[in-house]
């Protein structure tokens, strides 16, 4: 049995109170009118100009010019919420001014809460790959990725709270919510049979009961199987796990077309349930592989050898590059075929979030490409690690370019309340994750694999 | 060659491999091992070195990259622009993303295509080859182990049956 050490639990303690801190200056920080907004704004434009910053705002205002330029074209097709006179122009867009710095720390706790709660979701799809594929190789490690997917389902609730807050107008992260936006956009009106709170938020409660129910069971099909005199609850799991796979994908692309694409109600990528998809699998891969490295390195799972890091390490190189794969399909058709609502979202990436959307595809594609190119770097534990905690920055990145583009516009920082979202749900996560860990032994000893587990080599 | 060998008859992998390494313990050299299919893990029980096609491949896939970028930039930017979907090429940088799957597939068919023909020449396989496998059984379901004799035959031969060795001969004419 594991025991969860205290300079561990008190280093999960420090980030979360950390972070949390952090994310109540994010919120008190907030503005609370529209003066306060502009002040803001105008503060920052006589700042003291440090470097980055100040480059910032030279494309702030740029953008702000071309902003309102698309706005008025949007008005006059009938999409916008803006009326044709210069006036009321201007007053709604101190107002967007003001949702957008409203947002910021709700939008830097959602990509943290979402970003957390993705890895055990990617960790629970790979467990039910290794279940369905009756694979040999990995039985040694389900007990950490068990111990991972325990994430899931506080990580999923604390995910709907923030959903259903938003339903409630605590915040305007989802326009759609809005039945002043709904009312004065055709397209958005057009998908409220879709698009309607009660219906999302019931969708969500479905989804995550439905993957925490396959959780529940088959923990509790695998614990079992330690016991167990014959293999009737490996069967079991086989059956369950094959078809959880089913009901994953389906429920996959539409939680991201809910929790994440409904963000930018007017846009939309058909294959982006695989973007998310991917994204969330590499994270959970690499989770299992920063995990397991870490229990190694305490003296526990001493039947993991570097062949199984290997094995992750492929995972981590090739889900990398599918990724990469994904993320380029989506960017390459829209951009050819340069249709406006469809091209705005990446326009936005590049012109706001330069540095973070293509620094991502550095963190995501160009640094593990190259380091765990090399077969024996992926038996190296350091250079898993160095390549795991790139990939999973990467990764975060990678939500933060999917919702705050749409949340904060130009707005966007990664300062304390982003930082603080982060290192809230890391401690929590690893509070979680380990004190799962202490609940069973770390080798599910019953799995009718575990002799070709233990045995595999390369 | 001068060395004589002894060629023993295997049929089964599992056999073959411990029979390698039971061989290897005993300090014989094995010249050279005949299978209808790839045994897995018996390169590590021959002790032969790891491959380094890898780094080949990775060279290789460098190469296809930059001749897709020189070949693309030519035709597409320098020799005939053209104005596609209204993206005129004028500049590389700007159309890259439609250059891209061209520039991919160029780096995997050069990485593939030179990796088959390195494994060929250094394998010294070429069209009209005469095979060089000593017992057409190895073609079929039977593994042949070839091991150096130096004057302990009888030594060898003892130890090569009780691996499993279904055959043992020494072959007469062995190379002209």
């Amino acid at each position: 049995m594991y025991t969860f050490p205290n300079k561990l639990k008190n280093i999960a303690r420090a980030l979360m109170i950390l972070g949390f801190t952090g994310l109540v200056f994010g919120f008190l920080g907030a503005p609370k009118n529209i003066a306060e907004a502009k002040a803001m704004v105008a503060t920052e434009h006589h700042g003291e100009g440090h470097g980055e910053a100040a480059e910032n705002h030279e494309e702030t205002s740029e953008v702000h010019a071309e902003e309102a330029h698309a706005e008025e074209a949007h008005a006059a097709e009938g999409h916008g919420e803006v009326s044709h006179d210069q006036e009321g122009h201007d007053s709604s867009h101190d107002e967007h001014l003001l949702h957008q710095l409203q947002n910021k720390p709700w939008a830097a706790l959602y990509v943290a809460a979402f970003f957390f709660f993705m890895i055990p979701l990617g960790v629970l799809a790979f467990y039910a790959i290794q279940r369905a594929a009756q694979a040999g190789w990995s039985p040694v490690l389900y007990r950490v990725m068990e111990g991972i997917t325990g994430y899931l389902l506080p990580g999923g609730i604390i995910v709907i709270v923030i959903l259903a807050l938003s339903g409630m107008h605590f915040n305007h992260l989802f326009i759609w919510m809005d039945p002043e936006v709904v009312a004065h956009d055709k397209l958005i009106a057009g998908k409220v049979a879709f698009l309607n709170v009660p219906f999302f938020l019931g969708r969500a409660v479905f989804f995550l009961a439905g993957w925490s129910l396959y959780r529940y069971f088959s923990r509790k099909f695998s614990l079992a199987q330690d016991q167990a005199t014959d293999i009737s609850n490996h069967k079991k799991n086989f059956r369950i796990s094959a078809g959880f796979l089913v009901f994953y994908i389906v429920t996959e692309s539409i939680m991201s077309w809910d929790w994440i694409m409904s963000i930018d109600p007017h846009w939309f990528s058909t294959l982006f349930g695989w973007y998310v998809f991917a994204s969330m699998f590499v994270s959970g891969i690499t989770a299992i592989a920063l995990v397991t490295i870490y229990l190694k390195s305490q003296g526990y799972l001493e039947f993991v050898n570097d062949s199984h890091i290997h094995d992750l390490g492929k995972f981590m190189f090739g889900i990398s590059v599918f990724w990469t794969y994904l993320w380029f399909s989506q960017f390459m058709l829209i951009w050819y075929s340069n249709i406006p609502e469809e091209v705005t979202y990446f326009i936005t990436r590049i012109e706001d979030y330069n540095i973070t959307f293509f620094g991502m595809v550095a963190m995501n594609f160009v640094f593990p490409l190259l380091i765990l190119m090399n077969s024996d770097y992926k038996r190296t534990n350091y250079f898993i690690i160095m390549a795991g905690i790139v990939i999973i920055l990467g990764h975060y990145l990678d939500v933060f370019n999917m919702i705050m583009p749409s949340a904060v516009g130009d707005q966007w920082f990664i300062g304390i309340a982003e930082i603080g979202g982060f290192l809230f749900f890391l401690g929590l996560f690893i509070y979680t994750v380990f004190t799962e860990l202490t609940k069973a032994p770390l080798l599910a000893k019953g799995d009718p694999y575990m002799g070709e587990s233990e045995r595999f080599h390369y | 060659m001068s060395n004589q060998v002894l060629h023993a008859l295997y049929d089964d992998d599992d056999v073959l491999l411990n029979a390698v390494k039971e061989v290897r313990e005993q300090k014989h050299h094995i010249e050279e091992i005949y299978t209808p299919f790839p045994v897995h893990g018996l390169d590590k029980a021959m002790g032969l070195e790891g491959t380094r096609i890898a780094i080949m491949a990775f060279i290789y896939g460098c190469i296809g990259l930059g001749v897709a970028i020189t070949m693309i930039n030519f035709i597409m930017i320098e020799d005939w622009p053209q104005n596609i979907g209204g993206k005129p090429s004028f500049s590389f940088l700007e159309n890259l993303p439609a250059f891209v799957p061209v520039i991919f597939e160029m780096t995997v068919f050069f990485a593939a295509h030179l990796m088959v023909i390195t494994f060929y020449m250094r394998s010294r396989l070429w069209p009209f080859k005469e095979a060089e496998n000593p017992n057409p059984l190895t073609t079929d379901d039977k593994f042949l182990m070839e091991v150096e004799i130096n004057g302990n035959e009888e030594e060898l031969t003892a130890l090569l049956k009780k691996t499993g060795a279904i055959e043992i001969t020494i072959p007469q004419n062995h190379e002209e």
